[in-house]
């Protein structure tokens, strides 16, 4: 079995609004020196195969069809025996 | 009254509160005190006696409820406010912005049922010598109606009974007749818990929203109980 970690990032040159809200935060916060503050996902879950190749497989078919939107995100995985 | 003066109220406005003209509107027509609108980027509260965080999605609701807003420049003004024993409610978002701000203890999470939940639901008071609710006739549940996603509120096992011993609860869900039982929980709440108050009793934050039930022409009016308890307890 694979432990999957999963890191979906929006493009740099797609608008994040959540980023730039929250960094509106960080201005009333008094932070000076905080810019470019983007929020990206994190996704773990388990892989329930002895054969890497099928767990590779498998997990590109999960972020390609459903955790990412290939049109605005980019992802990349580890995969780590369990 | 204020020396013959109506008592002022002043209602916060973040971007992306939505709730903000409906508290405004009730408070002038139905409940017939001063009001006025705050902007968030004020740094005074132009004299108001309370202050009023209403229901929105502030600042989008990003990273959690309330957690941008609660940085918004006013807040310092609210909190000191707050400190020196002014009356602050917070309502729906204005209680996730109280619970991010360290105003009230605990956090809110997503609903049990993950659903966003906008309907009536019933209210028993648990705290009857609050400034909210002192004076309404507590045999009777309020009809409120509520409309959040995150209204699921948790505290730790510590923080739960501190607000049992010290009767911060105040509003927990329960059926039309008062029961207080999990299937008239409509978002997983601990303990049922509907809206708490802090210790010193001038912060209160409820999911619920009162000012969606004040209006007679709305076919219910048991949250305009909760301004009129306030303003009777307060002012007169």
């Amino acid at each position: 079995m694979f432990k999957a970690k999963v890191l979906i990032k929006r493009r740099k040159t797609i608008l994040d609004p959540q980023g730039k809200a929250v960094e509106i935060g960080a201005k009333h916060l008094g932070l000076k020196n905080i810019n470019s503050t983007r929020i990206d996902k994190y996704i773990e879950f388990n892989v329930d195969t002895s054969d890497k190749k099928t767990a590779e497989e498998e997990v590109t078919e999960y972020c390609k069809k459903l955790l990412a939107n290939p049109i605005m995100e980019d992802f990349e995985f580890t995969l780590e025996e369990i | 009254m204020l020396n013959g003066k109506k008592p002022k109220f002043g209602v916060v406005v973040f971007p992306g509160s939505n709730c903000d003209h409906d508290t405004y509107y009730v408070l002038r027509k139905i409940i017939d005190v001063d009001v006025v609108f705050l902007w968030h980027k004020q740094s005074s509260l132009d004299d108001c006696d309370v202050i009023i965080l209403p229901g929105g999605f502030s600042y989008g609701d990003y990273l959690r409820t309330g957690a941008v807003a609660r940085f918004s420049p006013i807040m310092n003004e609210v909190i000191n406010f707050a400190n020196k024993g002014g009356i602050v409610f917070g309502i729906c978002n204005g209680f996730q912005i109280l619970l991010e701000a360290g105003l009230l203890p605990g956090v809110m999470i997503r609903n049990e049922s993950l659903n966003f939940v906008c309907k009536d639901i019933y209210l028993k008071i648990e705290n009857q010598d609050s400034v909210f609710t002192k004076g309404i006739n507590s045999k009777a549940s309020l009809k409120i109606p509520i409309a959040h996603g995150e209204g699921n509120y948790f505290a730790d096992e510590k923080t739960l009974n501190e607000l049992e011993e010290n009767s911060q609860i105040v509003f927990k869900y329960c059926t039309g007749d008062g029961s207080i039982i999990k299937e008239a929980n409509p978002n997983g709440s601990v303990m049922n818990i509907a809206g708490i108050i802090n210790k010193n009793g001038n912060v209160m934050g409820m999911m619920p929203h009162p000012e969606r039930s004040s209006d007679s022409v709305l076919g219910k009016t048991d949250g305009s109980l909760i301004f009129k308890a306030l303003v009777n307890n307060i002012f007169n």
